[in-house]
């Protein structure tokens, strides 16, 4: 009798403390007025007012969508766009849990949790662009199942993928809990999770691109092709593991406190390691690409303003920082990869905008361009998922080592 | 264990929500094929017989509650449908003087708007009207990307906002009545009735009246037939139609995609963990030689 009283004192003491460490947890940790602070805080304010308006006065209030483009800056750039930067998540765990490339573990928990916050704030965004939100539930209780549609595969997709994201980082939220059964467990799900967060990124990225199959006049001829999806898949690869590079080098900057020397020694054979499967990537792509502009027979599209711009993306931001990535793998010249990197991180840009936005009714009387409201918003979006990426740093064993008990597990 | 197993079916069941996709239109496919096609009603246009009075503009906004239109057609200017309005009649100079062609949603045998849809809001009735249904409708817009015709609209100023287009009247439709239009056009430029018939009819009229008529049935074949056909007096491609049309229908340009997704779903799976056991072992030798 007196034995259960003191187990459930201690419990209840042991609950206790886990509340006042949360709540310690929430609190900022570091300077509050640093330089991005006081440009992030201004625009996610001005962000949040956006909204407010946006549910309250309709999406043509801050938008410059019309009846001819009705997918703009937050389909074209926060979704498509963001979802191909952050399919460096199932590249990288592919590499390490599927072709066991142990070099590269100590960057896959950070990966992931780019990833899984890439998917939640930008199909975040995607809420933010539908005009009846409320019934998003539709497509997902089943109720209304449209199966034929490339949009709801790609929606399941999202959502299944981001739960496979989250199994897959849980790990990390475990140790910094403290709780080592629930590690266990959870890791132990880790493979399972990679070989599903995988096949569903395979078809996502591709069926990203899939969307706009059917839009087959109003897409200009020279981005236009069946071969869409395969593009898309081939581009996700690169795009994904050129912002591992961006984002690691920043990272290391940032957080350098948080990384063991070995960790920061060994940063650099893995950028050099991640150069060379960009470069094989971005060879496939270029490869696809003229197979695919040949067979469509292209040439006489090419003497056009239309025409120097697809020669602009495949040259200077396709040939180019491919040909960088080689040669600085070869010279093993760290600071060339990473600007490789950021010129291939824009021409990604580019390439999804030439196909969502730019040469998108690029026929039309009128063209539509983002409003600053937009942008606005599209910013806000990308500064407040910072501000938790880096909450979760600060807090979590991502970047830092595993404490010690969670070691001896895994071995 | 029981709950695990449990558990494990769960999983199984979510992935054949997305193992689905595609079995829809093998279904489709496959009645088309076996079956007698389905039989659906549509609209005739002869713009030979149309004056140009608006009627159909009138009615239609009086019929589904939508302000009266304010501008008339102008050669030389291309009125569009928009979200107020769901049909205008525009005016085109051609070599045998003016003509007056009307638009409208195609309601398309095939409909480019409802395979897009992810939530069956865009939906073709049995009898061949493409409605649209807010209860169901998200308000993501990929049916008017998809839609070849641009017919879809959407408000964009609303906090609560529909889309909106032709939906042949569906509900007079159901109390047997003909589509507003088509009951109130004073020149009798429309005509409602069995697809097969139309056809047939706009055939007929071609043969008995070649000078009068161009040779060709816009909607028989185009984006894989659709409900609304037109009879015009000179070539499409004068009349404001778009003329980079394909034959097939619009849903077969993503059906490949969908097709391969089950296979992938199969087969991925089983590479992955093949390729994690294969190199598991070459892992260990790797680390033994460092060492
Ligand atoms: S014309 Fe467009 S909106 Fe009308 S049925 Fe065809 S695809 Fe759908
Ligand atoms: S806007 Fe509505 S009707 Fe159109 S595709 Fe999306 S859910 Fe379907």
């Amino acid at each position: 009798m007196n034995n259960t009283a003191t187990i459930s004192l201690q419990e209840e003491q042991k609950t206790k403390n886990t509340w006042k460490f949360l709540l310690s947890e929430l609190k900022p940790k570091g300077k509050f007025f640093t330089p991005f602070n006081i440009i992030s805080l201004p625009i996610m304010l001005l962000g949040a007012v956006l909204i407010v308006i946006r549910f309250w006065k309709g999406i043509g209030s801050v938008t410059n969508l019309t009846q001819d483009v009705p997918w703009g800056l937050w389909i074209g750039f926060d979704v498509v766009t963001g979802v191909a930067f952050a399919g460096g998540a199932y590249v990288i765990t592919f590499m390490v849990y599927i072709l066991n490339m142990r070099k590269y573990h100590s960057i896959v928990r950070v990966t992931v949790l780019n990833g899984f916050l890439a998917y939640v704030f930008y199909a975040g965004a995607l809420l933010l662009d539908l005009g009846r939100p409320w019934n998003v539930i539709n497509p997902i209780i089943g109720n209304s199942f449209g199966t034929s549609s490339v949009l709801f595969l790609v929606a399941w997709h999202f959502l299944l993928y981001m739960i496979a994201q989250l199994i897959e980082f849980s790990p990390a939220i475990a140790e910094w809990l403290g709780a080592k059964r629930a590690r266990k467990i959870l890791s132990g799900m880790t493979l399972g999770a990679v070989i599903f967060g995988i096949t569903l990124s395979t078809l996502h990225q591709s069926g990203l691109g899939a969307l706009y199959l059917m839009a087959k006049e109003k897409i200009h001829p020279l981005w236009y092709s069946e071969f869409i999806p395969i593009l898309f898949f081939v581009s996700s690869i690169f795009a994904g593991l050129s912002m591992v590079i961006f984002e690691g080098s920043i990272s290391h900057k940032v957080f350098s406190d948080q990384i063991s020397e070995k960790n920061h020694k060994s940063h650099n054979k893995i950028i050099h390691g991640l150069a060379r499967i960009c470069a094989g990537a971005m060879f496939a792509y270029l490869f696809l690409h003229i197979v695919n502009f040949v067979h469509g027979q292209h040439w006489n599209l090419i003497n056009s303003p239309m025409g120097y711009w697809y020669l602009t993306e495949m040259l200077g931001f396709v040939v180019l920082p491919l040909v960088l990535y080689v040669y600085s793998y070869r010279k093993m010249n760290i600071l060339l990869i990473k600007i490789a990197s950021v010129i291939t991180m824009l021409g990604i840009i580019i390439n999804r905008l030439n196909i969502t936005v730019i040469g998108f009714k690029w026929d039309a009387a009128s063209h539509y361009y983002p409003s600053w409201m937009e942008i606005v918003v599209t910013l806000a979006v990308i500064f407040t998922e910072i501000w938790i990426f880096r909450w979760i740093i600060n807090r979590m064993p991502v970047l830092r080592e595993s404490p010690a008990w969670a070691k001896s597990q895994s071995s | 264990m029981n709950l695990d197993r449990r558990n494990f079916f769960r999983v199984l069941g979510l992935t054949g929500a997305t193992l689905t996709i595609g079995t829809d239109l093998k279904a489709n496919q496959e009645q088309d094929e076996n079956h007698e096609p389905v039989e659906f009603y549509g609209i005739l246009y002869d713009s030979t017989m149309c004056v140009g009075c608006q009627t159909c503009e009138f009615i239609c906004a009086e019929t589904h509650e939508l302000p009266e239109p304010t501008d008339i057609p102008r050669i030389g200017e291309v009125r569009k449908t928009d979200e107020t309005c769901r049909t205008v009649v525009n005016a085109f100079d051609s070599p045998i003087g003016e003509v007056d062609i009307k638009t409208q949603c195609m309601h398309c045998n095939e409909p480019a708007c409802v395979s897009a849809c992810l939530t069956q809001a865009m939906y073709k009735t049995k009898e061949g009207p493409v409605i649209w249904r807010g209860d169901k409708c998200m308000g993501c817009r990929y049916c008017m990307v998809s839609c070849p015709f641009d017919v879809p609209k959407f408000e964009y100023h609303s906090p609560n906002p529909k889309i909106t287009k032709c939906d042949m009247c569906y509900d007079r439709l159901q109390e047997g009545q003909l589509p507003a239009c088509v009951e109130n056009c004073p020149a009798e430029a429309l005509m409602f009735g069995k697809r097969s018939d139309l056809i047939k009819e706009a055939r007929k009229r071609i043969v008995e009246n070649p000078d009068t008529y161009y040779d060709h049935i816009f909607g028989e074949k185009e984006a894989g037939g659709t409900g609304f056909m037109y009879l015009a007096p000179v070539s499409f491609d004068k009349l404001g139609f778009k003329t980079n049309l394909q034959n097939k229908s619009y849903p077969e340009l993503s059906k490949g995609f969908l097709y391969s997704v089950p296979s992938i779903f199969v087969l991925w799976p089983a590479m992955l963990l093949g390729l994690h056991e294969a190199t598991k072992n070459k892992q260990i030798k790797n680390e033994e030689e460092n060492e």
